[in-house]
């Protein structure tokens, strides 16, 4: 892990840190808070599907479980909420755990996986929303209470901080997983997982463990979405919803990248919100927007808009070079 | 003999009504070449999937270094030191040569940098030295043989087993592989290659195993076996072993 690798993502980050200094307009902060909360659920998907090539369509299991556990830890028993946050991340971990060595150990690939994933999510959508614990069809409505200590602020500037922080973690998770052997060993068994095996590669092993940081990373958003609007019910928590934008991110932004699902969170959401200037609040305008992206994206430009970034830069530069040199292309 | 570094005991293998490997018993001595030849459908292939434990066989057992591994996955196996190659190339299409290879070099060492030298070097070994940038998905039906030989390699195995990396070469890409295969054995690496190249079979192998419809028909050095009627009766029919016979006593 060099200095070169983490430059560029401390860069993104200092420049995402200066947004609340010039962005005063609550409308405006709470629609960064939404990019780098889709964002974050991207890039749990990512570490699974982008670098691993196990494409979940129900990644709301996790985000659902984050934000049920924190919600419910608070209301019911009283604990504290950053205590309830880190809770529910870690339940969160262990849920992907065990759908993962459940799905993985009897084999299922490809869409089965896809499909398993997004019955898991349902199931769990259905038990919550008839079980007493989690407040059935009325949902958990967590007590405002203004104070730090429980993880409440007055303002949505820590908010802002917060999900930063998150967001930062999952960038360097990323760029950790990238540049080591596991992250090598994962993208083997998407390329090819006979042969990863042949090679000794534990092609279960990396899946599931993939999946424990994929769901972890998402349940940590589920954790911040509860404690951000202090409210939570079936639908928002393991609802399709959620599932959609995890795997939107990544694809639009670019798949199993560091920056794809920030990326991709940003243009989701920006025409997202065109679509409402544009329509006013027709109902399920903005999913056809997505719809319409998603196929754009797979159809012509595969690596993303990350890709066609790379792609034009690569472009401009060689256009820039006065004549070509004899040197062997040496770049990761 | 040398000793055995291992030994398949009654060995099975059935696909539903299809008996693919029937009761086959050999061993592969230490720091040999051994070929494994046969008609198609002779059951080489499968063979190769139960010693690499890719498949489980119905029945019997495989010894290697005096353990049952028998069963054991494929996984746990290359740890132990047996690496293969596949039939049908199986690179990892949208990683580099260098990357590829990469992914057997970090068997043993966890560090990224020590993997890719590591990587690098028997890049070099193979003749894939100058190609370490490309995708392997580019590559030439020759390179994607090589890639397969350096990926193997750099698990650094003890028991390398070879599954047709020569099928498809012209033959002057053949000629360059032989020395390499022979190269890797002068290392100390135990060699078991299935091959059609009758060439690289008479001109590497110390020992010739022949399979034919499942089951080990002859074995021996090759100029026993290129002169066995069963071996010839097996790839051009019953009788035919006399008929030849016949023809070359005319003639004489």
């Amino acid at each position: 892990m060099t200095a070169r690798l983490l430059l560029p993502l401390l860069l993104v980050v200092v420049a995402l840190a200066l947004v609340p200094a010039v962005v005063t307009s609550n409308v405006a902060l709470n629609f960064m808070v939404t990019v780098l909360l889709i964002a974050l659920v991207g890039q749990g998907w990512n570490v699974l599907g982008g670098y691993g090539g196990q494409y979940s369509f129900g990644h709301s299991a996790f985000f659902g479980t984050g934000a049920y556990v924190t919600a419910i830890l608070q209301v019911r028993y009283g604990v504290n909420a950053w205590l309830g946050f880190a809770l529910g991340i870690a339940t969160g971990a262990l849920v992907g755990a065990a759908i993962g060595a459940v799905s993985f150990r009897s084999g299922l690939r490809g869409s089965y996986f896809a499909l398993v994933t997004l019955a898991f999510a349902e199931v769990l959508r259905i038990l919550a929303s008839v079980t007493p614990i989690t407040g059935a069809g009325v949902g958990t409505l967590i007590k405002l209470d203004l104070r730090p200590e429980a993880l409440q602020f007055q303002s949505r500037v820590p908010f802002y901080w917060i999900i930063l922080a998150l967001v930062a973690i999952s960038l360097i998770v990323a760029r950790v997983i990238e540049a080591s052997r596991f992250g090598a060993w994962l993208v083997a068994v998407r390329e090819n997982e006979s042969a990863a095996r042949a090679l000794g590669v534990n092609a279960t092993l990396m899946k599931v463990s993939a999946m424990t940081i994929s769901a972890a990373i998402t349940a940590a958003a589920g954790c911040f979405y509860a404690q951000y609007f202090l409210f939570v019910d079936s639908g928002i928590a393991f609802g399709p919803w959620i599932s959609v934008e995890a795997l939107l991110a990544p694809i639009i932004g670019g798949i199993g990248t560091v920056f794809g699902p920030l990326l991709g969170a940003l243009v989701v959401k920006m025409l997202g919100e065109l679509a409402k200037l544009v329509a006013g609040d027709a109902p399920g305008l903005d999913l056809v927007i997505y719809g319409c992206v998603l196929i754009l994206v797979v159809a012509f430009a595969p690596r993303g808009v990350g890709g066609v970034f790379h792609e034009f830069y690569n472009f401009v530069s060689r256009a820039w070079t006065p004549a070509p040199t004899p040197m062997r292309r040496r770049d990761g | 003999m040398a000793d055995k570094i291992m030994r398949v005991e009654h060995v099975s293998k059935r696909f539903d009504g299809l008996l693919a490997v029937d009761d086959v018993s050999l061993d592969f001595a230490s720091g040999s070449i051994t070929a494994l030849i046969g008609p198609n459908g002779a059951g080489k292939t499968t063979l190769f999937a139960i010693v690499s434990g890719f498949l489980r066989p119905n029945g019997g057992r495989v010894l290697y270094r005096g353990g049952d591994i028998t069963g054991q996955p494929s996984h746990r196996l290359a740890r132990m030191g047996i690496a293969r190659t596949f039939q049908i190339v199986q690179p990892f299409a949208d990683l580099s040569v260098h990357e590829n290879i990469a992914i057997g070099a970090h068997l043993s060492r966890p560090a990224r940098a020590a993997a890719l030298a590591a990587a690098a070097e028997v890049a070099g070994l193979v003749g894939l030295g100058d190609l370490l940038e490309r995708r392997a998905a580019s590559l030439t039906v020759s390179g994607g043989k090589r890639l397969e030989l350096a990926r193997a390699l750099a698990i650094t195995p003890t028991l390398l087993l070879l599954d047709e990396v020569l099928a498809g070469l012209n033959p002057s890409e053949i000629r360059d592989m032989l020395p390499v295969i022979r190269a890797i054995r002068d290392r100390g690496v135990t060699i078991v290659m299935i091959e059609h190249v009758m060439q690289a079979v008479m001109s590497l192998a110390d020992t010739v195993h022949v399979l034919a419809e499942g089951r080990l028909i002859a074995e021996g050095p090759p100029l026993s076996i290129a002169g066995n009627s069963r071996v010839i009766e097996a790839y051009l029919g019953r009788g035919a072993a006399g008929r030849l016979a016949a023809v070359g006593g005319g003639n004489g």
